[in-house]
């Protein structure tokens, strides 16, 4: 342990023996996985994880109970995901299938703003956000709490099995299911009213669908954060290629820099810091390392910038008096400009911030303007194709509408239905159909629309003896009669030659 | 042939101990994952031939003690489907005209059912939406030979016409032509009459001389069933000839050739092959193509709700 006897190198008393299991210098095509041991580290970075695990996993767990009044009959759930009735609540917003595009707009929104933190800040996300960084964060954090820390671990690894040892391993692994088993479990509560799907889990009468995700969610949880861990970085997420495209020389990223810590080597208290680098080669940095690299190879695709190295590295400069920041969030270029004796600077805004930011900010805005106005009345008409039209025995010609009439609001509203684009039209229903209720006074249909649906309506549209063949352009036109807020529909007449 | 295996410096791999010029080839095991999974599907197969059905035998297959039948899974969701219909198609059948076209919902579902029927057994000669086609009457137009009610409809496609049931409708022109009942030149006349109390006068230009000569013999032969004026008579199931729609084609010369031939088509009585509820489906679902007519007397909520339109902006 870290200042402990026991693990001091002979020649360097803030050394330990570790290992980077992905360093350069065991690099190799194909190799068996070993089991990597982080050591726990104090400091700003830790701390900052740490929020970062507790705000993420609690808006997780937490965002599917919480309650949003919507009016009788209709879902209680603030963020709810529901298939059967075809609606995603989002507190007080409600979008429909066919709103689709929010959600293309969320994902270039989110895309864009990934870019930009991965162009400014290197891996962020995969350091503190991604879910299998929170996840095997905090499945970490269990095998601490019962195995011990870094040595701790690797001892009790290597022991023969005992009672001991097997009670601890089946304390872990039962408390990783736990987890794994609440984080499958959080994930259908967004598909369901999360109370009355928390008691039919408990009670066995939830859908089998429900239980299949919990159970593959289970599984993968389990699998992913307590058994593959970095090799889900390093092997399985696209990311890691990706980000090359987005970050650059001027790209923040946790970087050793080499040319203040070279030449490394250990370093006896009260001996000169003169001709030699400020790295003591304690590899602190690697026994803290989660992904099992030594940062001091450079910035490498396995690194998720976590910053866990610059907490124990600023330790240990403290300790051997030295300033902090030998490892940091820096430039390539700045460690090249310090190496070339000139003055490391930052530029945040470069062409491809400022591309990354536009983006955002434009698709951003669009999709916010595009929310505020959304439109709760739309209108879908579709023209019986048979018969093509209808000839009547007073010689006029008829054709027949499915009005698909859509009211997204939460009241039922009355609407009034009307065409325009041919002169003298009538337009009918032939049937009183049960949302039509009559008509307004300028000769337009009025229409019932239940709150929250669909009404189907079929019109028929006549036009007078006389009217020329062929195709006619029409529009019809529904408006909410109390607010005014109207859609209108293109259409076509068609009329046929005399018989 | 394995003859000699070694261990591989650079992978520390036993070969399999073939070498073909020169190349030796490794004997990599499989990843134990993989190899796991392998045999874990093995076991899943031995347990899935235990439970489904899975080997064909000479006479029928292994049943699986899960009892899986796809057969009877269709025919269970057949029935269960029926069961659920079962309820709206009692309602219908014992519903009033008034009741059904008060109640919404029951029109709906009638509608619905009755515009699968239609499709499959009716859109052979009526068409699609009821489009019709020469000899087969278009039924989304407002003309009615036997009558546009829903009480007419439904009559209509329960006994059929000239369908041989003792009550179907049953009409028959005279054949003027082919029984030589007419001259060819009366029958030319009558055509000539009958163009030109037609709405298609202003198409076809009748010869209006022939024409004075032709309604004589119209007042003689053809009065009785079409009317005086041409207005038809449903109660005998005599078309209308005012307007401009005909059953046989509208040009001079149809309009000449059905005078000739008193052609009359065929409609099957379908009481035997539909209950009594699916053709009252059948007939909401004609009478809302378009031009059904309310049923006497007209209840004020029937009357279709039809102004014109407010001038084009």
């Amino acid at each position: 342990m870290f200042g402990s006897g026991s693990s001091l190198q002979g020649d360097n008393e803030h050394g330990i023996d570790a290992k980077a299991v992905g360093s350069k210098a065991y690099r190799a095509l194909y190799k068996k996985r070993e089991q990597i041991y982080p050591k726990l580290v104090h400091g700003r970075f830790r701390a900052l994880k740490w929020a970062a695990m507790v705000v993420l996993l609690g808006i997780y767990y937490i965002t599917p109970w919480i309650r949003w009044d919507r009016g009788p009959h209709r879902p209680d759930q603030a963020v709810l995901i529901d298939f059967e009735g075809r609606r995603f609540y989002f507190f007080f917003i409600e979008l429909w299938p066919q709103e689709v595009y929010y959600i293309t707009g969320l994902l270039i929104v989110a895309s864009m703003a990934l870019f930009l933190a991965t162009a400014l800040f290197g891996r962020v996300w995969c350091g503190y956000a991604c879910p299998q960084t929170v996840w095997t964060d905090l499945y970490i954090y269990v095998e601490r709490l019962i195995e011990g820390d870094r040595n701790a671990r690797m001892r009790l690894d290597k022991a023969p099995w005992s009672i001991s040892k097997g009670a601890r391993k089946i304390a872990k692994h039962a408390l990783w299911i736990a987890i794994a088993a609440a984080t499958g479990g959080a994930w259908v509560f967004y598909f369901a009213d999360a109370p009355t799907l928390f008691r039919d889990l408990f009670t066995g009468t939830a859908s089998v669908a429900s239980y299949l995700f919990v159970g593959g969610l289970t599984f993968a949880t389990y699998t992913l954060a307590g058994t593959m861990r970095e090799q889900v970085c390093t092997y399985m997420c696209p990311w890691p290629r990706i980000q090359a495209a987005m970050t650059d020389a001027e790209s923040l990223n946790v970087t050793y820099r080499a040319d203040r810590g070279e030449p490394r080597g250990a370093h006896k208290k009260g001996a000169s810091w003169e001709g030699r680098g400020d790295c003591v080669d304690c590899n602190q940095c690697v026994a803290a390392c989660p992904q099992g690299i030594d940062i001091r190879d450079g910035d490498q695709l396995e690194c998720i910038n976590c910053a866990l190295c610059i907490d124990a590295c600023d330790a240990v400069m403290a300790k051997v008096s030295r300033p902090s920041g030998l490892i940091a969030y820096d430039t390539t270029i700045n460690v090249k400009r310090r190496a070339a004796g000139e003055q490391a600077h930052y530029r945040f805004i470069r062409p491809r911030t400022i591309l990354y930011a536009l983006i955002f900010l434009g698709v951003g805005a669009l999709m916010l303007m595009e929310l505020a106005n959304r439109a709760t009345l739309d209108l879908n008409v579709i023209r019986d194709r048979s018969p093509p039209f209808v000839r009547l025995a007073d010689g006029s010609l008829r054709n027949d509408y499915a009005l698909k009439i859509i009211n997204r609001a939460p009241e039922t509203r009355t609407i009034e239905v009307s065409v325009s684009g041919l002169p003298n039209a009538l337009l009918s229903s032939h049937h009183h159909h049960h949302s039509l209720h009559g008509r307004s006074g300028d000769g337009a249909l009025l229409v019932t629309a239940r709150p929250d649906g669909v009404v189907n309506a079929r019109v028929h549209v006549t036009a007078p003896a006389g009217i020329a063949a062929g195709s006619h352009r029409i529009s019809f036109d529904a408006r909410d009669v109390r607010t005014g807020e109207h859609v209108a529909s293109a259409s076509a007449f068609l009329a046929g030659e005399a018989p | 042939m394995a003859e000699k295996t070694e261990i591989d410096d650079v992978s520390g791999t036993q070969t399999t101990g073939h070498e073909w010029d020169g190349v030796k080839e490794l004997d990599t095991p499989l990843p134990r994952w993989w190899l796991y999974i392998f045999y874990a599907s093995i076991l899943a197969a031995i347990v899935y031939w235990v439970l489904m059905p899975a080997w064909p035998l000479v006479n029928g297959y292994t049943k699986g003690v899960l009892g899986w039948s796809d057969r009877a899974n269709v025919a269970s969701d057949l029935s269960a489907l029926r069961s659920a219909r079962a309820a709206d198609f009692a309602r219908l059948e014992r519903a009033s005209y008034a009741e059904i076209a008060a109640d919404a919902d029951l029109r709906e579902f009638a509608r619905a059912a009755g515009e699968s029927v239609f499709g499959d057994y009716c859109r052979t000669c009526h068409g699609a939406g009821g489009a019709g086609a020469p000899g087969y009457p278009v039924l989304a137009d407002d003309v009615w030979i036997w009558g546009g009610t829903l009480a007419d409809i439904e009559r209509t496609i329960a006994y059929g016409i000239r369908s041989g049931h003792p009550s179907a409708h049953l009409s028959q022109m005279p054949a003027f032509g082919r029984d030589a009942l007419l001259a060819p030149q009366q029958i030319g006349d009558v055509t000539e009459y009958v163009i030109s109390i037609s709405a298609a006068r202003t198409r076809l230009a009748p010869n209006m001389g022939a024409a004075r000569r032709g309604a004589t013999t119209y007042q003689e032969q053809c009065a009785l069933c079409h009317g005086p004026t041409g207005a038809g008579d449903r109660a005998q199931g005599a078309p209308s000839l005012d307007d401009d729609l005909w059953l046989y084609g509208g040009s001079r010369a149809e309009i000449r050739r059905q005078i000739e031939l008193g052609r009359g088509g065929v409609m099957p009585a379908w009481e035997s092959r539909f209950d009594p509820a699916t053709r009252r489906a059948l007939a909401v679902y004609v009478y809302e193509m378009g031009g059904g007519e309310p049923d006497p007397p007209p209840a004020p909520a029937e009357a279709p709700a039809a102004t014109p339109m407010a001038a084009p902006q």
